[in-house]
């Protein structure tokens, strides 16, 4: 109760340093927001276009519609297929129209093979699986031929694991930045106070009971910088929609409070080393 | 209560072979008044960082209320500190903190319950005679008000032994006289005092036990003197 006293009194005592530090956290949590942000659209939109990655195994003509139906059933229940849809001539046509409109009057019944069209689970869309899966498929006698972009699922992945590993390392390295400012901006608030801190000391304060308000102190200024860098994100975030036009997803409830507790224990850490730091010298 | 065995201190940084202390050993007992003297860099402010455990020896033991220098954790130092108290020449007041609030701290940061506070705070500056003066802020009181300040926050927990280091200092003689009649007070009451000074007159007009330092060594102790007695232990 005590140190949490203190804390407060600390930030009364010297408004301008606690709303500097605050900034300063809100600063580099807001440059570690936005790299999340990007981060977290980008794995949206690989999702999205992983979604689409589908095996289309084309059937033989003559073949029965009960035949392939009866084959799609089969394949739905491999583990690494989440669905599988039978497109008939006819659907095959009317797709084509569709997707190709300027051609629509060239195409003709019978044109276009039947063909199953298989989609995989998420966590089994790898180039590998993809192609067990198709090899397993080109098994029936009536299936001519199978196609699934081999080179493109494979390149989607290679981008994927590319932002994968820049966002943790860049993402680290912006938490190591945000963790030495801290402990900086703490660092100030420490030596404002020595004097109060060798005098606690002379008169037999434990240094747990020293460290104390220090680290509660840290932990607010984290979860307010937190809080800061949040709306400064989400303030970016539409002022970039609105220039370019482009649809981004936001941090959800889960990731924001994460992201808040990851300031306090930025702030926490920073605190402590700061404050061992002073502990240690006097 | 006190005891320094063969207590030599070097700091790393000083010219090889000089040490701020070299071989000293004595005792002081309990309730005793003793005074430091010495010329500046004598070693009387090593002698009294050594007992408060702010330093340790670079060999020999100092031994105080049961703790060793050899074994002592950092932990059991903050101990240790309770049971003393600690006055400096600068005051070292919280210039934002009234008089009271200053003494009243020494006890806040050693978890004393809030109850207990205000009168435990009020005897000590009445000890001191400044209850007047609770409410007064540092700068606003006189250099010989800041140090009973300062006093009144060494004892407000009843320590065994006051360690002053150079409290007369700042003061002009006539607040200079009215400290060390207060020390008196104090140790009449039963607390040990240790004082380091640069003041002989006040040593010289009083029989209390002198150490006088010279280079880290003792030069003379009046305990060994024979017209002084010697305490037992």
């Amino acid at each position: 109760m005590l140190a949490l006293r203190t804390a407060l009194t600390a930030f009364r005592r010297a408004p301008l340093l606690s709303v500097l530090s605050i900034t300063t956290i809100a600063f580099s949590l807001f440059a570690f927001g936005l790299f999340g942000l990007v981060a977290l659209n980008i794995r949206n939109a690989l999702q999205q276009v992983e979604e689409r990655v589908e095996i289309r195994a084309f059937v033989a003509e003559g073949t029965t519609v009960e035949r392939i139906t009866a084959t799609g059933d089969e394949i739905a229940k491999f583990p690494e297929v989440a669905r599988v849809d039978v497109v008939t001539q006819e659907q095959a046509l009317d797709r084509a129209r569709k997707e190709l409109g300027e051609f629509k009057d060239v195409f003709e019944s019978q044109f276009l093979p039947a063909s199953l069209d298989v989609h995989l689970k998420q966590g089994f869309r790898d180039p590998a699986t993809v192609r067990t899966v198709a090899d397993r498929i080109r098994g029936y006698d009536f299936v001519d031929d199978v196609r699934f972009g081999e080179e493109w699922i494979t390149q989607l992945y290679r981008l994927r694991n590319i932002a994968g590993v820049a966002g943790l390392t860049l993402g680290l390295a912006f938490a190591a930045v945000a963790i030495i400012i801290i402990g900086a901006t703490i660092r100030m608030a420490v030596l404002a106070r020595s004097r109060e801190i060798s005098i606690m000391r002379l008169v037999g304060a434990t240094d747990g009971f020293i460290r104390r308000p220090f680290l509660i102190e840290g932990s607010i200024k984290g979860v307010l910088g937190g809080f800061l860098a949040l709306v400064m994100t989400y303030l970016a975030m539409r002022v970039l929609e609105q220039y370019l036009h482009f649809e981004t997803a936001f941090f959800d409830r889960r990731l924001a409070t994460l992201g808040v507790i990851f300031g306090a224990l930025m702030g926490l850490m920073g605190s402590a080393v700061s404050v061992g730091r002073h502990l240690r010298r006097v | 209560m006190i005891r320094f065995n063969n207590v030599t201190k070097s700091y790393p940084r000083a010219a090889a072979g000089q040490s701020a202390l070299s071989n000293v050993s004595f005792r002081i007992a309990k309730g005793e008044f003793v005074f430091l003297t010495g010329p500046s860099g004598a070693g009387k402010s090593t002698i009294l960082k050594l007992l408060y455990m702010d330093e340790r020896p670079t060999s020999g033991e100092v031994r105080v209320s049961g703790y060793s220098s050899l074994e002592i954790k950092r932990r059991d130092v903050a101990k240790l500190r309770r049971r003393l108290g600690i006055v400096f020449q600068d005051f070292q007041l919280l210039e934002d903190r009234t008089a009271e609030a200053n003494v009243g701290f020494a006890l806040e940061v050693i978890g004393t319950p809030a109850a207990n506070i205000p009168n435990k705070v009020a005897r000590a500056l009445t000890q001191v005679g400044l209850a007047s003066k609770a409410t007064a802020f540092p700068k606003e009181l006189s250099g010989g008000e800041q140090q009973r300040v300062a006093f009144a926050r060494a004892l407000v927990n009843d320590p065994f032994v006051l360690i002053a280091d150079e409290p007369t200092g700042n003061l002009d003689e006539r607040a200079t006289r009215g400290i060390f009649q207060l020390l008196r007070e104090i140790n009449a009451s039963g607390t040990a005092v240790m004082m380091a000074t640069h003041d002989l007159q006040l040593v010289r007009s009083t029989d209390y036990r002198c150490i006088e330092l010279n280079h880290g060594e003792i030069v003379f102790d009046s305990a060994d003197a024979p017209k002084i007695e010697v305490e037992a232990d």
